[in-house]
C-alpha cells in the first residue's frame, strides 16, 4: 500500500498579522510557523494505518513552499512517515486552491497512492478545498471532515462531523481521499530517537515549475483587518479594578446582578 | 445577474439555513433558482425554479450523485453563481462542482464588497478580498453571516433524476451524544477557550460559573483536549446558546464558536489579546491574565 500525506506549514494563530508589501498577505517578519493542526490529524492517521497493516504501507508526505516548510516535514518524518517530498515554492501563498490541488495531483497521478490523506482546511486560509479538488482531479472516491476512521480489505469507514454533534458514516473504496477533523485522533509526539531516525530519511526536492500547469481561477484583491464592528469596550488595567468595573456594568447592563 | 443556490435537506428536513442563500442573493441583487434533493412533500417556501432531485433515491449524502445533478441543473439554469452554505454539505460538495466545472470556488463569504467577495482568514483575525477570474463562480457562504430570507410562495418543479452511480456508501447517522448538560436553556454560561492554558485550570473557570450560578461552556480546542466532556461544547458543532450572560475565558472566537454564541444577550470576553476575534461580537473585553482577573471575579461575586 502507497500513502501520501499532504501538510501545510502555516503561521503561529496567536500571531498578530500584517500586510505584506503587495497587500494580499501577511508580512513573515516576526512569525514562527508550525505545522497546520488538522494535518498533524492527518499524519498521525497515516502512521496509525502503517501500524495497522505490519509496518508494510509506505508513507510519503508532501509540502508545497519555500525552505522553511522543511522543518515541518521534518516534523512529519519524525512522527512516523518513511519519504517526503518538498514542491519548492517561494510565492506559494501566491496559488490559489485550484493550483495547489493541481501541483499535488500531477504528483500524485503516477504514484498510484491508495489512500491520501489531507487535513480538512488550513488555519491561516481554511478555503476547505484543496483536498476535495485533488480528489476530484484523480478521479478519487472522497469524503470530508473526517472524526472517525477505519480501514479493512480495501475500503475505508468514515464517520463524518456534521453540525450540532450528527455523525455521518460511510464507506469508500479505495484509492480514496480523506480530509481530517480536529479531534480525529491524538497526534503523537515525535520521540528524540525518531527524529534522529528522521535526519535519514530521503527528502526530494521538486522545483514547483516541474508540477504546475494551471493558471489561477481567482485573485486575491486584498488582505485587511476586519472593520470594528460594534460597541464593545475594551478594558485594561490593574485587576481589581477591573472587577469593580466589570461588575458596576454587569449591574447596570444585565439582568444577572442584584 | 442569475445564482443557482444550494438547499440543503437533513434527516427528513429541509434546513431552515437554506432561507440564508436567499439573503446573500438579496443582497447580490442577482435572480434566483434553487436546487434541491429533497421530497415534493416537503417544499421550501418559494415561489421561482426549484430544481428537485427525490431524496429517497439520491439520498442525502451520496457527493458523487448530488454533484451531476447540480452539473444538471448549472447546464438548465446557466447560472452566474452557484452558491452553497459553508456547512460539512456546503464544504464537501462545492469544490467537486467548482473543479468540473474548473471555475473559480470562494470559500465562506462573509461579506459582499464592490472589488469580491470578502472571507475571514488568519483564524478570523483577519479578512481576505477574493475576486473570481472565471466567468461562472462558486460560492459558500458563512453561517449566520447573511440574515435568511423566505421569499414565500410556491415553487415551479423542475426535476431531475440521477445518472451514475456513487462512488461513497452512506451507511447512516450516529445521534449527538446524550446532553448531561443543556446548555440552551442556561441564563448564564461561563466558557472555557484554549487561553486557559492546561486542564487543571478548567477548575478556576468553572468556581466562576457557580459564583454566577451559570453553567460550564467550553470551546472546541478545549472539549477535543478532553479538557472538558463535549456536553458542554458551545459552536456550530456543540450547543448554539443565547444566554442573559455569556462570559467567555480565554476564547480567541474562532467562526465556528461565534456562531453558537453571538446571539447571547450580554457578552463578557476575558482574553489577554486585545485583538482577538471575541472582540467582534463582545460587549465588554477584558485584556487581562485570565488566571488572576477570573479568580479576583470569582471571590468578588461570592462575597
Amino acid at each position: 500500500m502507497k500513502i501520501l500525506v499532504c501538510i501545510k506549514q502555516v503561521p503561529d494563530l496567536e500571531s498578530r498579522f500584517k500586510p505584506d508589501a503587495a497587500g494580499v498577505w501577511f508580512s513573515e517578519a516576526d512569525l514562527a510557523f508550525r505545522v497546520n493542526e488538522y494535518d498533524e490529524y492527518a499524519i498521525e492517521q497515516a502512521v496509525k494505518l502503517k501500524e495497522q497493516l505490519g509496518n508494510e504501507p509506505e508513507i510519503t508526505v508532501l509540502s508545497i513552499g519555500p525552505d522553511r516548510v522543511l522543518e515541518a516535514i521534518k516534523k512529519a518524518l519524525a512522527m512516523g512517515c518513511d519519504r517526503a517530498v518538498h514542491v519548492q515554492d517561494s510565492a506559494a501563498h501566491l496559488k490559489d486552491p485550484w493550483q495547489i490541488a493541481s501541483i499535488i495531483a500531477t504528483h500524485a497521478k503516477d504514484q498510484a497512492y491508495d489512500v491520501i490523506f489531507t487535513g480538512m482546511q488550513s488555519q491561516d486560509r481554511g478555503s476547505a478545498q484543496v483536498g476535495v479538488t485533488v480528489a476530484e482531479q484523480l478521479g478519487y472516491a472522497c469524503a470530508t471532515t473526517l472524526v472517525g476512521f477505519a480501514y479493512e480489505g480495501g475500503a475505508i469507514t468514515a464517520k463524518l462531523e456534521l453540525e450540532g454533534g450528527i455523525k455521518g458514516v460511510a464507506k469508500l473504496k479505495t484509492p480514496a481521499l480523506v480530509t481530517c477533523q480536529l479531534g480525529l485522533n491524538t497526534p503523537r509526539y515525535p520521540t528524540l530517537p525518531n527524529i534522529m531516525k528522521a535526519k535519514k530519511k530521503e527528502i526530494a526536492g521538486v522545483p514547483v515549475a516541474d508540477l504546475l500547469k494551471e493558471e489561477a481561477l481567482g485573485k486575491t484583491v486584498s488582505f485587511h483587518p476586519p472593520a470594528k464592528k460594534g460597541s464593545g469596550l475594551i478594558l485594561e488595567g490593574d485587576v481589581s479594578d477591573l472587577v469593580e468595573k466589570v461588575i458596576g456594568i454587569l449591574k447596570d447592563k444585565t439582568a444577572v446582578l442584584r | 445577474m442569475k445564482t443557482l443556490l444550494i438547499g440543503e435537506y437533513r434527516q427528513g428536513k429541509l434546513l431552515d439555513t437554506t432561507y440564508e442563500l436567499f439573503g446573500f442573493a438579496g443582497q447580490l441583487g442577482a435572480e434566483t433558482a434553487l436546487f434541491l434533493v429533497g421530497t415534493d412533500s416537503q417544499l421550501p417556501a418559494y415561489g421561482g425554479t426549484l430544481y428537485l432531485a427525490d431524496v429517497a433515491v439520491c439520498g442525502e449524502y451520496s457527493p458523487e450523485l448530488h454533484k451531476q445533478l447540480v452539473l444538471e441543473a448549472i447546464k438548465k439554469e446557466n447560472p452566474d453563481q452557484i452558491v452553497f452554505l459553508h456547512s460539512s454539505y456546503g464544504w464537501d460538495l462545492a469544490p467537486r462542482v467548482a473543479a468540473s466545472l474548473k471555475v473559480a470556488q470562494v470559500s465562506e463569504v462573509v461579506a459582499i464588497q464592490e472589488g469580491g467577495y470578502e472571507v475571514g482568514c488568519c483564524n478570523a483575525k483577519m479578512r481576505r478580498t477574493l475576486k473570481p477570474a472565471t466567468a461562472q463562480s462558486v460560492i459558500t457562504i458563512q453561517a449566520g453571516a447573511f440574515e435568511g430570507v423566505q421569499p414565500g410562495g410556491a415553487p415551479q418543479i423542475v426535476k431531475l433524476a440521477p445518472a451514475g452511480a456513487s462512488n461513497v456508501e452512506f451507511l447512516g447517522y450516529e445521534p449527538a451524544e446524550e446532553k448531561g448538560v443543556d446548555l440552551a436553556k442556561a441564563e448564564i454560561i461561563v466558557s472555557a477557550g484554549r487561553g486557559i492554558g492546561k486542564k487543571d485550570n478548567v477548575g478556576i473557570i468553572a468556581a466562576l460559573a457557580k459564583a454566577f450560578g451559570g453553567e460550564l461552556g467550553a470551546s472546541r480546542p478545549v472539549v477535543d483536549a478532553e479538557w472538558v466532556s463535549h456536553d458542554h461544547q458551545v459552536g456550530t458543532t456543540g450547543q448554539t446558546v443565547s444566554p442573559k450572560l455569556y462570559v467567555a475565558c480565554g476564547i480567541s472566537g474562532a467562526i465556528q464558536h461565534l456562531a453558537g454564541m453571538k446571539k447571547s444577550e450580554f457578552i463578557l470576553a476575558i482574553n489577554k489579546d486585545k485583538d482577538a476575534p471575541i472582540g467582534e461580537v463582545a460587549d465588554v473585553l477584558v485584556v487581562a491574565d485570565l488566571l488572576q482577573f477570573v479568580p479576583a471575579l470569582t471571590a468578588r461575586l461570592s462575597q
